[in-house]
C-alpha cells in the first residue's frame, strides 16, 4: 500500500467510535443522571420550601397541616420582645466577628507569604485544626479554658467575669478567621504577580502597591471572607449555646429551644426572615464583585460563589 | 519566594527590622487567637482527661486512666458515632459522585449555575435547614404516612431513629463531598474515555479503570471533609434523631454539663481527636504517596 492511501483510510477506521450510534442503554444512563441530579436539587431546596410555606400558615399554635395563608405570624414574631432581643444579640455578635476574623485572616495571609517555610507550615496545620477538629470539641473545651481562667481571674484578682458577648465573638473569630485566611491566600497564590513587581519597579512604595494593586485584587476574597464570617457566626449553635451567658443568647439558640418544644409558625416565620436576609447578603455581595470587577474592567471573573466554591 | 528573600537580603539592617516588625503585627492577632482559643483548650482537655470529677463538678488534678478506662467500658457512643459517619459518608458518595459527575460534564454556563445552586443552601443556616425536616418527616406533610400506607400499615415514625439522622446527616454535609469531587472530575481529560472506549473499554470498566482513579483524590478529600464532622455531630442526633441516636456529640454534652464530669468528657474528647488525627494521617500517607515532597494541605 502505498503511504498516501494511509490518510484517507484513517478517518474511515476511526469513524464507527466516534460517531453516536443508537445505544438505547447510554440514553438511559443519561436521563438516569438527570433524574438523579433533579431529585437532588429538590432534596437541597425542599427543607428551605417547606420551612418558607409553613412560616405563611394560617393556624393558631403547632401546626402539621397547612390551613391557609397568612402573614400573621410574622407580626408576631416580629412584636415578640424574645426574638428581638435575639436578633440584637446576633447582630452585636456577628459584626464585630466578621471585621476581626476579616483583618486577622487576611492580615495573616499576607503576613504568611513573608514568612520562612518551617512558621508557615505550622500556621497551617493550625488553621486546618481549627477547621476540622468537631465544633463540638471545640466549644466544650473552649467553654472549660474560659470557666477555669475565669474562676483563677476571680481567686487571684477578685474580679468576676462572665460569660457574654465577648466570650462568643472571641470564640466564633477562631473558626471565622482560619476560613477568611484559606479563602484570601487562595486568592492570593492564584495572583499575577507581576503586577506588584511592575508596581514596585515603577517606585510606588509598598503601601500604594498594596492599595492600588493587590488589595483590589484580594477583594473578592475578602469580601466574601467577610460575608461567610458574619453567616456563619449569625446561623452558629454548636458554639454559641456553650460560650453564652444569660442576656446574650442568639437567634438560633432561640430557634432551637422553641423547635425542640414543636415547630411553630412563629419560629417558622422567624427562620423565613432569616433565610431571606442571609439570601439578600449572597445576592448583594455578589453584586458588589460583579460591580467591582466590570469597573476594573476584568472579565471572567464569576465572583464570590466561584471563590467560595473554588477553596 | 526566593525572589523576595533575595530582595530582602539586599535592604541595609534597618529596613530588615522594619520588615520583619511589619511580618510580626501582620501573623500576630491570628497566631495570637490560635495559641489562646486552639492550643490552650485543647492542651487543656488532654490535661483534664488524666484528672478526676471535683465533688461538686468541674475537675481536680490527679493523674489517673480511670477516666478512658470508664470511655472503653461504654463504647457506644463512641461505636455509633463511626457507623453512623461511615453510612453517612457512604451516602453522600452514592448521592453527589453522580451529581458531580453530571455537573462536570455539563456546558460551562450551565455548569456555573448548577454549582452556584449548591452553593446557596449551604450558606443558608444548618439550623433551620435541619429542623426543616422535622416538619417533612413528622406527621404534616407526611413522608411517614406515605410510607406507612405504602407498606400498607399505619404511620411510619422516622423521627427519633437513625434512619432520620442519615437523611440529616447526608443533607447537612452532602455540598462538602460534592465540590472536591467535582473539581477533579471538572479537571479531568475527557479524551481519556474516549481512548478506553476506542479500546473496547465497556461503561463500567471505563469507569472502574478511568474515571474513578481520576476521581480518587476528590473522593477521598471529600470523604475525610464529611466524615470528620459527622463523628461529632450534635445537633442533627439531638433534633432528628429526639435525642434518642445518642451519638459522641451527645455523650460529650452530657459529660460535660448534665454531669459536670470534666474529665470524663475530656477523655471520650481525646478519643473523638485521636479519630480524627489517625483518619488525616492516613489521608496524608495516600496524597503524599509515591512522591518525593510532602504536602500538608487538606482542601
Amino acid at each position: 500500500m502505498s503511504a498516501t492511501a494511509v490518510p484517507a483510510t484513517l478517518p474511515r477506521v476511526a469513524r464507527p467510535s466516534t460517531r453516536r450510534r443508537a445505544d438505547p442503554f447510554g440514553s438511559l444512563i443519561e436521563v438516569w443522571f438527570r433524574v438523579h441530579t433533579g431529585a437532588v436539587y429538590v432534596f437541597l431546596y425542599l427543607p428551605i420550601l417547606v420551612v418558607v410555606l409553613f412560616a405563611f400558615n394560617d393556624t393558631q399554635g403547632v401546626a402539621a397541616r397547612f390551613e391557609g395563608f397568612s402573614i400573621r405570624w410574622f407580626e408576631i414574631a416580629l412584636d415578640d420582645p424574645v426574638v428581638m432581643k435575639s436578633l440584637t444579640n446576633s447582630f452585636i455578635v456577628a459584626i464585630p466577628n466578621a471585621i476581626l476574623a476579616t483583618a486577622f485572616g487576611t492580615m495573616a495571609a499576607l503576613g504568611l507569604q513573608r514568612v520562612g517555610k518551617r512558621v508557615r507550615l505550622g500556621f497551617d496545620a493550625l488553621t486546618y485544626m481549627s477547621v476540622i477538629v468537631p465544633e463540638i470539641v471545640i466549644a466544650l473545651a473552649t467553654l472549660v479554658l474560659f470557666a477555669t481562667s475565669f474562676d483563677a481571674i476571680e481567686t487571684l484578682t477578685g474580679i468576676k467575669l462572665k460569660f457574654g458577648y465577648p466570650t462568643i465573638i472571641a470564640a466564633h473569630v477562631l473558626f471565622n478567621t482560619s476560613l477568611v485566611l484559606l479563602l484570601v491566600r487562595a486568592r492570593l497564590s492564584g495572583m499575577d504577580r507581576t503586577l506588584a513587581e511592575a508596581s514596585e519597579d515603577l517606585f510606588a512604595t509598598p503601601w500604594r502597591t498594596f492599595r492600588q494593586i493587590t488589595f483590589p485584587l484580594l477583594l473578592p476574597a475578602i469580601v466574601a471572607g467577610f460575608l461567610l464570617s458574619f453567616t456563619f457566626s449569625f446561623d452558629d449553635y454548636v458554639i454559641t449555646t456553650f460560650v453564652s451567658g444569660p442576656g446574650s443568647s442568639t437567634l438560633p439558640l432561640f430557634i432551637f429551644g422553641q423547635v425542640r418544644r414543636g415547630v411553630t409558625p412563629e419560629t417558622n416565620a422567624v427562620a423565613a426572615m432569616i433565610l431571606g436576609f442571609t439570601l439578600a447578603m449572597l445576592l448583594i455581595g455578589q453584586a458588589v464583585l460583579t460591580w467591582q470587577a466590570r469597573r476594573a474592567g476584568r472579565r471572567g471573573d464569576t465572583g464570590m460563589a466561584a471563590v467560595v466554591a473554588e477553596t | 519566594m526566593s525572589a523576595d528573600a533575595a530582595r530582602g537580603a539586599k535592604l541595609a539592617e534597618p529596613g530588615r527590622f522594619r520588615a520583619r516588625l511589619l511580618t510580626t503585627i501582620l501573623v500576630a492577632p491570628a497566631a495570637i487567637w490560635y495559641i489562646v482559643l486552639l492550643v490552650l483548650p485543647l492542651v487543656i482537655v488532654v490535661i483534664f482527661s488524666f484528672g478526676t470529677r471535683a465533688k461538686n463538678g468541674g475537675y481536680a488534678p490527679a493523674f489517673v486512666l480511670d477516666n478512658y478506662a470508664r470511655a472503653l467500658s461504654k463504647p457506644d457512643p463512641f461505636i455509633d458515632s463511626l457507623w453512623m459517619a461511615a453510612a453517612g459518608t457512604i451516602g453522600c458518595l452514592l448521592v453527589g459522585l453522580p451529581l458531580a459527575y453530571f455537573i462536570a460534564t455539563r456546558a460551562t454556563r450551565r455548569k456555573g449555575l448548577l454549582i452556584l445552586l449548591l452553593v446557596v443552601p449551604f450558606w443558608t443556616s444548618f439550623l433551620i435547614r435541619t429542623y426543616a425536616w422535622l416538619l417533612i418527616l413528622g406527621p404534616g406533610i407526611g413522608v411517614g404516612t406515605l410510607l406507612g400506607s405504602l407498606v400498607g400499615g399505619g404511620r411510619v415514625d422516622l423521627l427519633g431513629t437513625p434512619f432520620a439522622v442519615l437523611i440529616g446527616l447526608v443533607y447537612g454535609y452532602l455540598p462538602l463531598m460534592v465540590f472536591p469531587l467535582y473539581v477533579t472530575l471538572e479537571r479531568m481529560d475527557r479524551t481519556l474515555i474516549e481512548a478506553s472506549k476506542d479500546l473496547g473499554a465497556g461503561r463500567w470498566a471505563t469507569f472502574r479503570q478511568v474515571t474513578l482513579p481520576v476521581a480518587l483524590p476528590g473522593l477521598v478529600t471529600g470523604s475525610i471533609l464529611v466524615f470528620i464532622p459527622m463523628m461529632g455531630e450534635y445537633v442533627i442526633p439531638q433534633l432528628l434523631g429526639l435525642g434518642r441516636t445518642y451519638l459522641m456529640g451527645n455523650a460529650l454534652v452530657t459529660d460535660f454539663l448534665d454531669a459536670r464530669n470534666w474529665p470524663n468528657g475530656s477523655a471520650r474528647a481525646v478519643g473523638l481527636i485521636v479519630i480524627m488525627m489517625v483518619t488525616i494521617s492516613g489521608y496524608l500517607w495516600f496524597v503524599n504517596r509515591g512522591r518525593r515532597t510532602r504536602e500538608v494541605s487538606i482542601l
